[in-house]
């Protein structure tokens, strides 16, 4: 284990140097590029290694229908969460339907095998922590590649340790089934993902800065239920730039949704966040090359 | 004497669809076009034989018939490009449209490939009859996942309404591409970002559809 620990390091920190040297311009949401860069390389490389092989094997050894049991059960599980932080946020109505979805599917649906919930026009939601903190006016912070769980952030990775301490496969007496549910979910989620990854090739120039705008975006529009407030449109369908009509300037719109919100957020919640900040803040500067 | 009769009929009939398609289009409320143009294109996704053999060539071609027309890709290019936009020539900008309306159009078939018998819940539209740049929502609902919302960013043209932009499950297109291409032109100007797109159209034709492309 020790050496495995050493390896992985020694991995680290040789693809950090590599990341440096590919750094460039430097997004201000981004300070911590050459790590980030380091990590999402690593994660690509496992993903490359195990990830992607697996969840192709998986996806061709089981039918859809079993493929769809399985991605519902743990749906099914993930509602009580949903449901609470849907709580949190000061949506009690979206958390009744989470939980109603939980008891339906859990008796009639047989243990979360099939969602009669959604049929019945109990709405799946979205929510996890990082979300609660979102909605609570907590800033996204610097941006964060984590190994193995791939794309964050400092609001959201304070968000994970809630919803990794909470989570009740992970929580899951024995152990051995613990384990074993643990790796079909997260082979299920990468399987639901195998198209998606495959376009994300195509489509992007540089697939870290494609991912990281990508997670951005999604973040902001997940923490405001898909209704983000519309950025105002840089240039029109004439071509002719806005600014003039009360735009801000093209390279200060994208980074709006990336600026603390200015809401009030709870003071211990605030000093955890500027706790986490502070390395991120000193990184650039340790960062040199 | 007979094949040309047939040609000339045949470009005839093309006009006339073309024409009438047009006028439709200029009066069709943009929530009506986004649904009609979606199920027609579902439609076809569903019955061609070649398309589910997963024949590339003819969902490239079925996006440029279907859905390109309605898109505004110099406005989406624009954007997209963002503050140096302006510093491109006419050419640069014709070409950068170019090389970006290819490689949309091949993530978009990518997409549409991958398309497996959703369903689809086309929202009511939000606004005002006199609004001439609105937002679509259609959503598309799998089971055991939460819905993924499409929106559509649209805006009156004189040749009907087009979109400027899609964002799917919150994330927009335009947006996504708005650093990496500023980070290209910071690198090598406008010139370097066509080459690189032009670059990576090159390498995504000889991939992933070796040989079932268009020439």
């Amino acid at each position: 284990m020790n050496r495995w620990l050493r390896n992985l390091l020694l991995a680290l920190l040789l693809s950090g140097a590599a990341g440096c040297a590919t750094t460039n311009g430097g997004d201000p949401r981004d300070p911590l590029e050459g790590f980030n860069r380091a990590m999402y390389s690593f994660n690509d490389g496992f993903d490359q290694a195990i990830g992607r092989p697996v969840a192709t094997l998986y996806r061709d050894a089981l039918t859809e229908p079993i493929r769809i049991w399985i991605r519902n059960v743990f749906a099914n599980i993930a509602d009580l969460w949903i449901g609470a932080n849907n709580l949190l946020q000061g949506k009690p109505k979206d958390a009744v339907v989470d939980w109603a979805r939980f008891a339906f599917n859990s008796t009639f649906g047989v243990f979360g095998l099939n969602d009669i919930a959604s049929d019945m026009g109990l709405e799946k939601h979205d929510e996890d922590f990082g979300q609660t903190f979102g909605r609570w006016g907590a800033g996204d912070g610097a941006y964060v590649v984590w190994p193995f769980l791939g794309s964050s952030n400092v609001r959201d990775t304070v968000g994970l340790v809630f919803d990794i301490g909470l989570d009740p496969v992970l929580l899951h007496e024995p152990v051995r089934v613990r384990n074993v549910m643990t790796v079909l979910r997260a082979t299920s989620r990468r399987a639901d993902l195998l198209d998606a990854s495959r376009i994300l090739e195509e489509a992007a120039l540089d697939k870290y800065v494609f991912q990281r705008d990508a997670y951005m975006q999604r973040r902001r529009s997940l923490i405001h239920d898909g209704n983000p407030p519309r950025e105002p449109r840089l240039i029109g369908a004439d071509d002719q730039p806005r600014a003039q009509r009360g735009a801000p300037p093209a390279d200060e719109t994208p980074s709006a949704a990336a600026a603390p919100v200015s809401q009030p957020s709870p003071p211990a919640l605030d000093a955890a966040l500027q706790l986490l900040e502070q390395p991120a803040a000193s990184a650039p500067a340790t960062r040199g090359g | 004497m007979v094949p040309i009769f047939a040609r000339f009929a045949t470009i005839a009939a093309t006009a006339v669809l073309v024409l009438t398609g047009g006028a439709q289009a200029q009066e069709m409320a943009p929530d009506v076009l986004v649904k009609n143009v979606t199920l027609e294109v579902v439609d076809i996704l569903q019955k061609d034989k070649d398309i589910q053999k997963g024949d590339r060539k003819k969902v490239i071609a079925l996006i440029e018939t279907k859905v390109l027309p309605h898109f505004n890709f110099q406005a989406m290019t624009a954007s997209a490009v963002g503050r140096n936009w302006n510093k491109a020539n006419a050419e640069q900008k014709a070409r950068l449209t170019e090389e970006f309306k290819t490689l949309l159009v091949r993530t978009y078939s990518s997409a549409l490939a991958s398309y497996s018998n959703q369903k689809f819940d086309f929202r009511p539209l939000r606004a005002k009859p006199s609004d001439t740049d609105v937002t679509v929502n259609v959503r598309v609902l799998q089971t055991g996942t939460q819905p993924v919302t499409i929106d559509y960013d649209m805006e009156k043209r004189p040749g009907g309404w087009k979109a400027w932009d899609v964002r799917v499950a919150g994330i927009s297109l335009v947006a996504n591409y708005r650093t990496e291409f500023d980070n290209q032109v910071r690198e090598a100007g406008i010139d370097g970002l066509i080459k690189t797109l032009q670059t990576k159209n090159h390498s995504l034709e000889h991939s992933s559809v070796a040989g079932a492309d268009r020439k």
